[in-house]
């Protein structure tokens, strides 16, 4: 059969890895709270529960941390578990297993045994969700080594993340975000992976490379398009997994352009943009021509209030700001396209 | 269920085996060449006997920091141990997880030193058993601060929600390191709560081989047939301090006194004892065992000596 190449959502690309991935094997299972009801994970889980039934979408009692444990456990035993948490807050209940038990697992048994398994992990962001539905907790799952980190910010990585992370001897982390789940983008209808630790050059550019995580690599391409108006041309670029990080790729860039913002949808202070900037300065130091920049949430827990909602989120608009400020060019705010409409409605 | 003379023996040659294999390594504790924390399972070793004696190969044994006496139960190889515990290639995980971590994969057996962090591990490996059809337990031994973990209550909900084919041991020796069960606990006894949560729960004598094999047999047949989780609790006592090889009376949070009336009820004395008294066993069959096992232990300490260190370059190989 040939490889037939589709416009489909995030969420009708995760939909479909999971149900190649438990189609080409047995040992795949998908288990979580709310995987088995009627929303499925904002749809993502719909289709396998009715293809594979409860004996392999499985519902589960509200106990994150054994659950985490239980997976590993099934692990050990061959089988391919995939967890899911409809928002990343709720892995903080997880850590021990996490970071005491499955990342160090292989480690600690030096190679004789391994437990591989997958978590999906839904970012939110915005309607209100507020201080523990809308946060974003990957830097800390990049500080333990044993796990791999992927971060897809298309309908293309979002699948390829999924049939990727069924095959490594780790566990891995995907970070979802729930405002992707309609970004619609070419998907194959074949099952295929992606290289870990290898990014994505999303554009080309000349004046400055704008690394950028999840959503905010959709903010990026945004802000260049913008910026293209002002004869601005900027790189960006997409690392896709956070660990391993394409160090390369990022390097090579910032040598080219000698500047740099970094975008992620997490706070700053010991997040993502700390560790890139951190690999920056020992890297490339030499070739910069301007003090990096990052772009992240400020310095508080997400409010509910609508009112702060602009101001909270990073968007296109701060890169493009901080863009026009490292090149000393004028801001022209008309630039910056009208009022956008938020048309999320849900469900959250 | 009647034991043979001949079983009776080799409960006690496992039981004597595990005990002085670890004398073996306080003795030669201070010499500073076993460079990781030990836990020293010294007066509760009929515990980890007489439950994997009734375990299959394919069973799965989950352990906590007091880790040797259910390595050894459940079939780890001595020379990898003490490799292990010197740190050298030769170790069971090649001297990366010491003593708190260690492991035997081949053996189906695995330790870790976070309380109650194996928990849920055990109920997955069971369960994963159990999708596939297959017969194979998992046991999980914790000691009487790990179920005040959240995760065991979760691990039993769970495990009792999805009838899953493990057996819970719980090691109440009344001490969480040195914080005594009284100042944690409320004054029930543990197994009655533990059944107010739904599961098949008992108290036995932990100190008592012949009684810890007896009922686990049956207990095990059960969770191997009708499948579904099972909490067993043993009482029990180590002699030793909570980690490293002295006893420590000196300090105020138990009593010598305390510590004679548990060596009175010393599992491995019982036993020989026992079986002396009833002439099962002759003095001089108990000296040729000792002799044997001391043998058996040297030879280890010497293996391990002589194992090469793990390579400098290796260091970084099996995170991902």
């Amino acid at each position: 059969m040939s490889t037939k190449i589709r416009i489909i959502s995030y969420q009708e690309a995760i939909s479909e890895a999971l149900y190649q991935s438990m189609q080409n094997d047995k040992n795949v299972f998908v288990i979580g709270l709310g995987v088995a009801d009627y929303k499925g994970i904002f749809g993502t889980t719909t289709d396998i529960y009715k293809k594979f039934g409860d004996k392999r979408v499985i519902e589960v009692p509200a106990s994150e941390n054994a659950l985490t444990g239980i997976c590993a456990g099934a692990a050990l035993k061959g089988k391919k578990p995939i967890i899911v948490h409809a928002r990343n807050d709720f892995m903080f209940l997880t850590l021990d297993q996490m970071f005491n038990i499955a990342s160090k697992w292989k480690y600690t048994c030096a190679g004789k045994s391994k437990v591989p398994f997958v978590i999906r992990a839904v970012i939110g962001k915005g309607w209100g969700q507020g201080p523990t539905h809308s946060q974003s907790i990957q830097s800390i799952f990049m500080h333990f080594p044993g796990l791999y980190v992927f971060m897809p910010s298309n309908a293309y990585d979002a699948k390829a993340a999924i049939i990727t992370s069924l095959k490594q001897d780790c566990p891995c982390v995907i970070f979802e975000h729930r405002r992707l789940y309609d970004a619609i983008g070419d998907v194959p209808n074949n099952m295929y992976t992606m290289d870990i630790g290898k990014a994505r050059i999303v554009r080309k550019g000349k004046d400055l490379t704008v690394i950028a995580t999840s959503i905010m690599v959709k903010e990026a391409i945004k802000a260049a398009k913008c910026l293209e108006k002002k004869g601005i041309s900027i790189e960006i670029i997409d690392p896709r997994t956070l660990v391993p990080l394409d160090e390369e790729t990022i390097i090579r860039s910032v040598k080219k352009t000698g500047r740099v913002i970094i975008a992620d949808t997490g706070w700053v202070r010991c997040g993502v943009t700390a560790e890139i900037a951190a690999v920056i300065s020992e890297k490339a130091i030499g070739y910069m021509k301007a003090p990096v920049k990052r772009v992240g949430l400020p310095e508080c827990p997400a409010p509910v209030t609508s009112a702060y909602e602009d101001q909270y989120y990073p968007s296109y608009k701060d890169i493009f700001v901080q863009t026009c400020k490292m090149l000393g060019k004028k801001i022209d705010k008309d630039i910056l396209c009208t009022k956008e409409v938020d048309d999320f409605i849900g469900p959250y | 269920m009647k034991l043979t003379d001949k079983k009776k023996k080799d409960l006690l040659y496992k039981t004597l085996r595990i005990r002085i294999i670890e004398e073996m390594i306080a003795d030669i504790y201070p010499q500073r060449e076993i460079r990781t924390p030990v836990h020293f399972s010294i007066g509760q070793e009929a515990v980890s006997v007489g439950v994997c004696e009734n375990l299959t190969a394919n069973d799965l044994v989950f352990a906590s920091h007091r880790s040797h006496g259910a390595y050894i139960a459940k079939g780890g190889d001595i020379k990898a141990m003490f490799a292990e515990l010197f740190g050298k290639v030769t170790g069971a995980c090649k001297g990366i997880a010491g003593s708190a971590h260690l492991s035997c994969p081949q053996k189906n057996m695995y330790s870790a030193p976070i309380l109650g962090s194996l928990i849920p591990v055990a109920v997955g490996s069971a369960y994963a058993a159990k999708m596939d059809g297959k017969k194979d337990i998992a046991v999980s031994f914790c000691g009487d601060s790990a179920i005040e973990e959240g995760v065991f209550a979760e691990s039993i909900n769970f495990s009792l929600l999805k009838k899953i084919p493990v057996l819970f041991v719980c090691e109440n020796n009344f001490f969480s390191s040195h914080t005594p069960l009284y100042l944690r606990q409320p004054d029930t006894e543990i197994f009655k709560r533990i059944k107010g949560m739904g599961i098949e729960a008992i108290r036995i004598d932990g100190n008592d081989v012949l009684e810890v094999y007896q009922k686990l047999k049956s207990i095990i047949f059960k969770i191997r047939k009708e499948q579904k989780p099972f909490f067993v609790e043993c009482l029990t006592y180590r002699f030793k301090e909570h980690v490293g090889p002295s006893l420590d009376l000196d300090n105020p949070y138990r009593s010598e006194k305390e510590l004679k009336k548990w060596l009175k009820k010393c599992p491995v004395k019982r036993l020989s004892n026992l079986l002396i008294e009833k002439k099962i066993i002759k003095d001089i069959e108990l000296t040729q065992m000792i002799s044997k096992i001391k043998k058996e232990v040297t030879d280890a300490i010497s293996f391990a000596k002589r194992s090469p260190w793990p390579k400098n370059k290796e260091m970084l190989n099996n995170v991902y």
